[in-house]
């Protein structure tokens, strides 16, 4: 059966979670393990249906540090894997998540971002975990994090994560939330004849030359996966270029995170994805992501039907932070506005990116409900006064 | 000395109204479970079901909505701080919780506060699934069930792990030399009371695990949800038992047992496989070589 027979149609009609595991069909996903949570039980119990309809394989672990465990045993064993979760089950993911990367281990993990701390509000939306996304598990890392604002784009850039993470050997966050997660919009998906899912390469020299920590393209090492005949040593260890381990040597260590970095940082540009919509003279810009965008994109709409000339910067990628796109859109603003479900997050990673270029002012909601194009159009015209939503 | 109706307490410990589905049979063998304990009890409740519904009528005791996982860790706390203030006689710390929160998630703090010797009641109520989230399997669910991550299609066809793998949580503890553990089920509430009774005796950690249908989950009439608790124990799906200082004994014999099929009639969750004889054989199989196990464990 193919992907389109499984999931059964091109043009559907369906919610954010749904449309997220049709995502990660779509980029070769086979592999998924998962906890219930809500709001992103959805994205598992569609897995449940999907996966075994194309010889893939769902599970259901006992709890979220399995999940993440078992996702990173599947990619080593050559699937492309994912789970799905949210607050809380990302909190008890991320020693997982930073074993990942140390062991540049390909995988996905979407998180429908619901109302924290703690158990919160497990049924509202929010944008809570965006630092935690970043900065959530301990010691220097880099993460790619995408931030969907449609069920379209839960499908697309679930897809997408999928190759991110092959490319560049590591986990790739969809950092979506309950109000994506559980809208529902239509989507249309490739036609079958247009998917091309390729199994990941194998190493470009052959097992008795093969170093597997080695970058080759660019800081970025090919994978052996367990059983094709190759020799790996994998360790959250600090590790040599042959995988073993090597705890007390300063070089080997900042050689070995610094290229786990820089394999992200230096593709800064070419992981960026944004929209962008200027206005010639404005002197005031929002800048936004995920389900807060449609709302500034709304107010946007309103502000320039009263006259007034506003700047819109939304960003799909989230990190590696786009510093350069954020100081050029700043450039001839004095205000930046930045509403998030939170109580100020990004605001803080575009004010260390502007460094005083800009005002950067925060429209934070919490409590369950999306900011409202309104209430961003009553920031925007309050002249710099912090406004609480 | 087997408890009696009128040996029951008239008092209540939880407020009238809440917010879980008609006919939750957890609430009823919570109730049933507070009547016993009284009011110098301290309730740590893991997140599931019951933390949800506590939205108005909550109990009169103080009642803590821990983490998924960590009831069993926090009443660790609680237990050895009140200790060594010299507050811990005449006071029952229990812990609430489903079978995600006991069999999956909670089940490596469970292990740790038992090995530790902590001095707790532990309630578990196993409806077989993560209700609380819609209805996903757990480590509990019966052989063939229908859950929203073992659906019936043309690949799978419910949960798939064979009955004799499902995870046997008074075994698991009893591995751990409890004191004293059980099983019980809201279908027979005086045998429940009277093994919460014994349990509050204890000095250590004691187990109770509550068997206890979910109209919602299992798609079972709320009108039928005594019948079907009982019907788990006399098709012998379900043995109950206790077992102390490491000797077992059926609290509630069951000479002729029904044929399994009674029991899952009953349920939506298995109407795949009403009808279809080879699988209803398939689970008479399951169950009968379990009760014959069971049985084999028993001391008289």
């Amino acid at each position: 059966m193919n992907i389109i027979e499984a999931i059964g149609g091109r043009e559907l009609f369906t919610q954010g979670d749904v449309a997220c595991a049709y995502g990660a069909l779509l980029g070769g996903c086979t592999f998924f393990a998962g906890y219930p949570i809500t709001p992103a039980t959805e994205v598992a119990e569609a897995m449940s249906r999907l996966l075994p309809k194309i010889r893939g394989v769902t599970v259901q672990m006992e709890d979220e540090i399995a999940s993440i465990s078992a996702v990173i045993g599947a990619s080593w064993a050559g699937r492309r894997a994912m789970t799905a979760t949210s607050g809380p089950g990302f909190s008890l993911m991320m020693e997982g998540i930073g074993y990942a990367c140390m062991t540049e281990t390909p995988c996905v993990i979407v998180n429908v971002q619901r109302s924290g701390p703690s158990t919160g509000q497990p049924t509202e939306p929010a944008q809570g975990d965006m630092m935690q996304a970043r900065w959530g598990s301990h010691g220097d890392n880099e993460l790619i994090v995408l931030a969907p604002n449609s069920v379209q784009e839960c499908v697309d850039l679930t897809r997408l994560a999928f190759e991110l993470a092959d490319r560049f050997r590591n986990p790739v966050f969809v950092m979506t939330d309950g109000e994506v997660g559980h809208m529902r919009e239509k989507i249309v998906l490739p036609a079958a004849e247009e998917i091309d899912i390729r199994p990941r390469p194998a190493p470009s020299t052959p097992p008795g030359e093969f170093v597997p920590f080695k970058a080759v393209k660019g800081k970025v090492p090919e994978m052996a996966s367990f059983g094709t005949g190759y020799h790996t040593y994998v360790t959250g260890l600090t590790h040599k270029e042959s995988g073993l381990p090597t705890t007390d040597n300063a070089e080997e260590h900042t050689g070995l995170i610094r290229r786990i970095c820089e394999k992200i940082t230096d593709a800064t540009d070419e992981l960026t994805r944004v929209e962008m919509d200027q206005d010639d003279g404005a002197t005031v810009g929002i800048v936004s992501y995920g389900i807060s965008s449609r709302s500034a994109a709304g107010a946007v709409r309103l502000l320039r039907a009263e006259g007034m000339k506003v700047s819109h910067l939304r960003l799909v990628t989230v990190y590696p932070f786009p510093e350069r796109v954020i100081r050029d859109f700043a450039a001839p603003l004095s205000r930046v506005l930045v509403p998030e479900l939170n109580l100020g997050q990004i605001c803080h990673t575009v004010r260390e990116a502007l460094d005083g270029a800009a005002a950067v002012e925060k429209v934070s909601k919490i409590g369950g409900e999306i900011i409202t194009p309104d209430e961003i159009v009553e920031a925007v015209l309050s002249s710099g006064e912090p406004v609480k939503v | 000395m087997a408890m009696k109706l009128k040996d029951v307490s008239r008092e209540e410990h939880l407020s009238l109204g809440n917010l879980a589905c008609a006919g939750c049979p957890e609430m009823l063998g919570f109730r049933h479970t507070l009547k016993v304990l009284g009011k110098n009890t301290i309730v740590i409740n893991a997140t599931g079901c019951l933390a949800v519904v506590m939205q108005m009528g909550v109990p009169k005791v103080p009642h803590f909505h821990v983490l998924f996982e960590n009831a069993p860790a926090v009443i660790s706390g609680i237990d050895d701080a009140l200790k060594a203030m010299g507050k811990r006689e005449d006071m029952n710390l229990l812990v609430v919780a489903g079978d995600g929160g006991t069999a999956d998630i909670g089940l490596s703090s469970l292990s740790g506060a038992i090995e530790r010797n902590q001095d707790f009641i532990y309630l578990c109520y196993d409806n077989e699934s993560y209700m609380n989230t819609g209805g996903q399997r757990s480590g509990t669910t019966s052989f063939g069930a229908r859950t929203s991550t073992t659906p019936i299609g043309s690949v799978t066809k419910g949960e798939d792990r064979p009955p004799e793998l499902k995870k046997d949580m008074v075994e698991i503890v009893a591995a751990h030399h409890i004191p004293y553990a059980a099983s019980a089920s809201i279908g027979y509430p005086l045998d429940l009371m009277e093994k919460v009774q014994k349990a509050a005796a204890v000095r250590g950690p004691s187990y109770i695990h509550c068997h206890s249908p979910c109209p919602t989950g299992w798609g079972i009439d709320t009108r039928d949800i005594v019948k079907v608790a009982k019907l788990a124990v006399t098709t012998g799906c379900i043995v109950l038992y206790e077992m102390v200082d490491g000797v077992r004994k059926v609290t509630k014999k069951v000479s002729k047992r029904k044929p399994i099929g009674e029991y899952l009639k009953y349920q939506s969750r298995f109407k795949h496989v009403i009808g279809d004889e080879e699988a209803i054989a398939e689970i008479q199989r399951g169950v009968d070589e379990n009760f014959e196990a069971m049985m084999a464990k028993m001391s008289a």
